[in-house]
C-alpha cells in the first residue's frame, strides 16, 4: 500500500472530498482560514515574503515565482489594480483547472482575495472559458456564498480591504492563455497578445497593474498560508517546490488526474500511478507540455520531473497535460496532429507563427504522405528554428518543439517514412500496403464483394491480389478475410 | 447567513460545521464524484439510484455530490464510508453495481471486491 501513495494532494486536497455548492464543507476543513489569518495577523509584505519563501512557481506552465510576481504588482504605483485567475485551459487533453474549479472553486476565491491584499488590487477577474459551463455554475454559487458570509465585498474580516470577484468568458482559444492575449480578450479585444515589457504587472488590464496567475497555483495559496513556507519547500526538488497536478492520458490503464511532488519520475507517473501501457504494448514516448511541449522517450523515464529537467530533455511542464504513447503510435503524424492544433490556434498577429505553422504542417503532411525528400527534413528542422526564434509570443515560440523533439528523439522515424516509404508505427495510410497471402488465400471471393473501389482480382478458388494503384486501404478486405490471409506490408 | 467578521467567528463556525459533520459520520455516507467527465459517464443516474434505494431501503444515509476524484478511467466513482470504517472508494458503478453495492456492502455488510485502493495522501 505504502508504494502505491505516490500521490500528495495539495490544490486537490478538497476535489472529491466536499460538495463544491456548499461553502460549509469548505470551511469546515478550514476554508477561508488562511484568508483570516492573512488579514489579522500579516502584513502584505509579510504574505509575500511567505510566498516567495514557499518556492512556488506558476502552474499555468511558466514557472514564473509566484511571490516575485506578487511582489512586481505591488510595487507599482496606481488607483487601481486587479487580480485576474487564468482559468482557460487550452492544452488538447488538459483538464486540471476544471476539476480544481468544479471541486473547489472556494480555495480559488480565497487565494485571490489573498492575492488582491497583497498586491493592493480591489477587483478580481475570473476568465474562463464558457466551454466549461459546469465549472461556471459552481464559481458562481461559490461567488455568492463567499459575499454572504463576508469574505468577499467591503471589510473582510472586520479589516479595512474590500474585495470582490466578476467572471469573465472566453471563447476558448488557445493563446488566450497568454496573459496579454487573455488581457485584450477580458478587454473586449480581439485575443491577440501583446508586445512584452510592459508586463502586465505594471500595464495590464484596463491598463493597471494586473496580477495573472493560474488556477492551480491559486489553489496552493491558502495551504501555503496555513502550514508555513517551510512546509511546502520540504516537497519538491531544490528549484521546483509542492506538487504539480497532472493529467495523465493517452495509451495507460489508470487514465485520470494525478498530484505528484515534483521530483518524482515519469516511470512512476506511468508505471506505478498510472499503471502501465494498455493491453500490454511498449511504451513509445510521452508528450508533455501539450502543443508546446515535446515528446520524452523511454531514456527520459528516469528523470525527476521538474521545471529544469524537462526544459532540458526539450520538452516543457506546461500546464500539466501528459499524454502517453505506445508502439502503435507514429511521432510524425504525432507532430503533425499538434501543429494541425496550433495552424488553428495561431492569432495571425506575427508572420512566423501565422505563415510559419502552416509551412511545417505541409512539410509533415507531404512527409506522411510518403511524398517527403532529404531536402523536406532540413527545412523542416530550419523553419522550425526560423518560427522559435522570431515569434511574438509564447504560442509560436514553442510551437515547433513537438517536432524538434521528435525529431531529435526519434530521427530514425523521420528517415523511414521519406527514404523507405515507411511508418513503422502502421498509422500513415499512405505508405502501408494491404497484401494478400498468396499461400493463404481461398480464392473464396469475399474480399472482391466488400471492397468498395473493385480493387481486387482474382479466380475463383485461386489466389487473389490487391491493386495498389486503385485500394484506398479502408481495411474492408483484411477485416472480412476469414482465413488471415491479407496483411499489412 | 451571518458575517464572519474575525478568524474567531470563523473557528467558532469551523467548530460547529465540524461537529455537524463528525454526526453524519455515524451514518452511511456516499460521496459521488460531480464534474463534468462523471456526469458524462452516468454519475448523475447514479447519484439518482442511491437517493431512491437508500430512501425506500429506510437507510440512514447522506448521498453527497463532490467534484472530481481524480479516477477517469473508472467513471462513474464514489466514496463509500460506513459508520467506524474506513471510507473506500468504488469504480465503474453504473445502477446495476450501485443495487449490488447497496445489497450487499451497506446491508448484508459483506466485503465486495473492486475497490480502488487509495493511492494518495492528502493536507487536510
Amino acid at each position: 500500500m505504502a508504494k502505491l501513495k505516490k500521490q500528495i494532494r495539495i490544490a486537490l486536497r478538497n476535489c472529491g472530498f466536499i460538495n463544491p455548492e456548499n461553502i460549509d464543507e469548505y470551511i469546515a476543513r478550514d476554508g477561508y482560514m488562511a484568508l483570516g489569518k492573512v488579514l489579522e495577523t500579516m502584513s502584505p509584505e509579510e504574505t509575500i515574503e511567505e510566498i516567495k519563501k514557499s518556492g512556488l512557481r506558476g502552474r499555468g506552465g511558466g514557472g514564473f515565482p509566484t511571490g516575485l510576481k506578487w511582489e512586481l504588482t505591488r510595487k507599482v504605483d496606481a488607483e487601481q489594480k486587479y487580480v485576474v485567475c487564468n482559468a482557460d485551459e487550452g492544452d488538447p487533453g488538459a483538464f486540471m483547472d476544471r476539476s480544481i474549479l468544479e471541486g473547489d472553486p472556494h480555495s480559488v476565491i480565497e487565494a485571490m482575495a489573498i492575492n488582491a491584499f497583497c498586491t493592493g488590487a480591489s477587483k478580481g477577474l475570473v476568465y474562463i472559458r464558457a466551454e466549461y459551463p459546469l465549472a461556471i455554475e459552481r464559481l458562481k454559487i461559490a461567488l455568492k456564498q463567499a459575499r454572504e458570509y463576508g469574505f468577499l465585498g467591503n471589510n473582510i474580516f472586520g479589516s479595512n480591504f474590500s474585495f470582490d470577484i466578476e467572471i469573465r468568458y472566453g471563447a476558448g482559444a488557445f493563446v488566450c492563455g497568454e496573459e496579454t492575449a487573455l488581457i485584450h480578450s477580458m478587454e473586449g479585444l480581439r485575443g491577440e497578445p501583446g508586445v512584452k515589457p510592459p508586463f502586465p504587472s505594471e500595464k495590464g488590464y484596463q491598463g493597471m497593474p494586473t496580477n495573472v496567475n493560474n488556477v492551480e497555483t491559486y489553489a496552493n495559496i491558502p495551504v501555503i498560508i496555513l502550514e508555513g513556507a517551510d512546509w511546502f519547500n520540504k516537497i519538491g526538488t531544490e528549484k521546483s517546490k509542492g506538487t504539480k497536478v497532472f493529467a495523465l492520458a493517452g495509451k495507460v490503464n489508470n487514465v485520470g488526474l494525478v498530484e505528484v511532488p515534483m521530483g518524482i519520475t515519469l516511470r512512476e507517473v506511468i508505471f506505478d500511478i498510472g499503471g502501465g501501457i494498455k493491453d500490454g504494448k511498449k511504451f513509445k514516448a510521452v508528450q508533455t507540455g501539450g502543443p508546446s511541449g515535446g515528446c520524452l522517450t523511454e531514456a527520459h523515464l528516469d528523470t525527476p520531473i521538474d521545471y529544469d529537467n524537462l526544459i532540458n530533455a526539450g520538452s516543457m511542464m506546461g500546464s500539466g497535460g501528459m499524454i502517453v504513447m505506445d508502439e502503435d503510435d507514429c511521432m510524425v503524424s504525432m507532430a503533425k496532429f499538434y501543429l494541425d492544433f496550433t495552424v488553428e490556434e495561431s492569432c495571425g498577429k506575427c508572420a512566423p507563427c501565422r505563415i510559419g505553422n502552416k509551412r511545417l504542417y505541409e512539410l509533415l503532411d507531404k512527409i506522411t504522405e510518403g511524398k517527403g525528400t532529404d531536402e523536406d527534413l532540413f527545412k523542416l528542422r530550419n523553419l522550425a528554428t526560423v518560427i522559435k526564434d522570431t515569434s511574438l509570443c509564447g504560442l509560436g515560440q514553442t510551437s515547433p518543439n513537438p517536432v524538434l523533439s521528435t525529431m531529435d528523439n526519434f530521427p530514425e522515424e523521420y528517415e523511414a517514412h521519406v527514404k523507405d516509404s515507411k511508418c513503422f508505427a502502421g498509422q500513415c495510410k499512405a505508405l502501408m500496403q494491404y497484401i494478400i497471402e498468396e499461400d493463404a488465400c481461398t480464392g473464396c471471393t469475399l474480399c472482391v464483394r466488400v471492397c468498395p473501389v473493385d480493387a481486387i482480382s482474382g479466380e475463383r478458388k485461386m489466389a487473389h491480389f490487391i491493386n495498389q494503384d486503385t485500394c484506398i486501404k479502408c481495411g474492408a478486405c483484411m477485416e472480412k478475410c476469414k482465413f488471415g490471409a491479407i496483411y499489412i506490408g | 447567513m451571518m458575517k464572519i467578521d474575525s478568524v474567531k467567528d470563523l473557528k467558532n463556525l469551523r467548530d460547529k460545521l465540524k461537529s455537524a459533520e463528525n454526526l453524519k459520520k455515524a451514518t452511511v455516507m456516499v460521496k459521488v464524484s460531480m464534474s463534468t467527465c462523471g456526469i458524462a459517464s452516468g454519475a448523475r443516474e447514479t447519484m439518482d439510484y442511491f437517493i431512491n434505494e437508500l430512501d425506500n431501503k429506510a437507510i440512514d444515509a447522506s448521498v453527497i455530490k463532490t467534484g472530481c476524484m481524480g479516477y477517469c478511467y473508472a467513471e462513474p466513482t464514489i466514496e463509500l464510508s460506513k459508520p467506524g470504517k474506513e471510507p473506500v472508494i468504488f469504480g465503474y458503478v453504473d445502477t446495476k453495481r450501485a443495487q449490488e453495492i447497496i445489497d450487499k456492502y451497506i446491508v448484508a455488510d459483506e466485503e465486495l471486491v473492486g475497490i480502488i485502493p487509495l493511492n494518495f495522501e492528502t493536507v487536510n
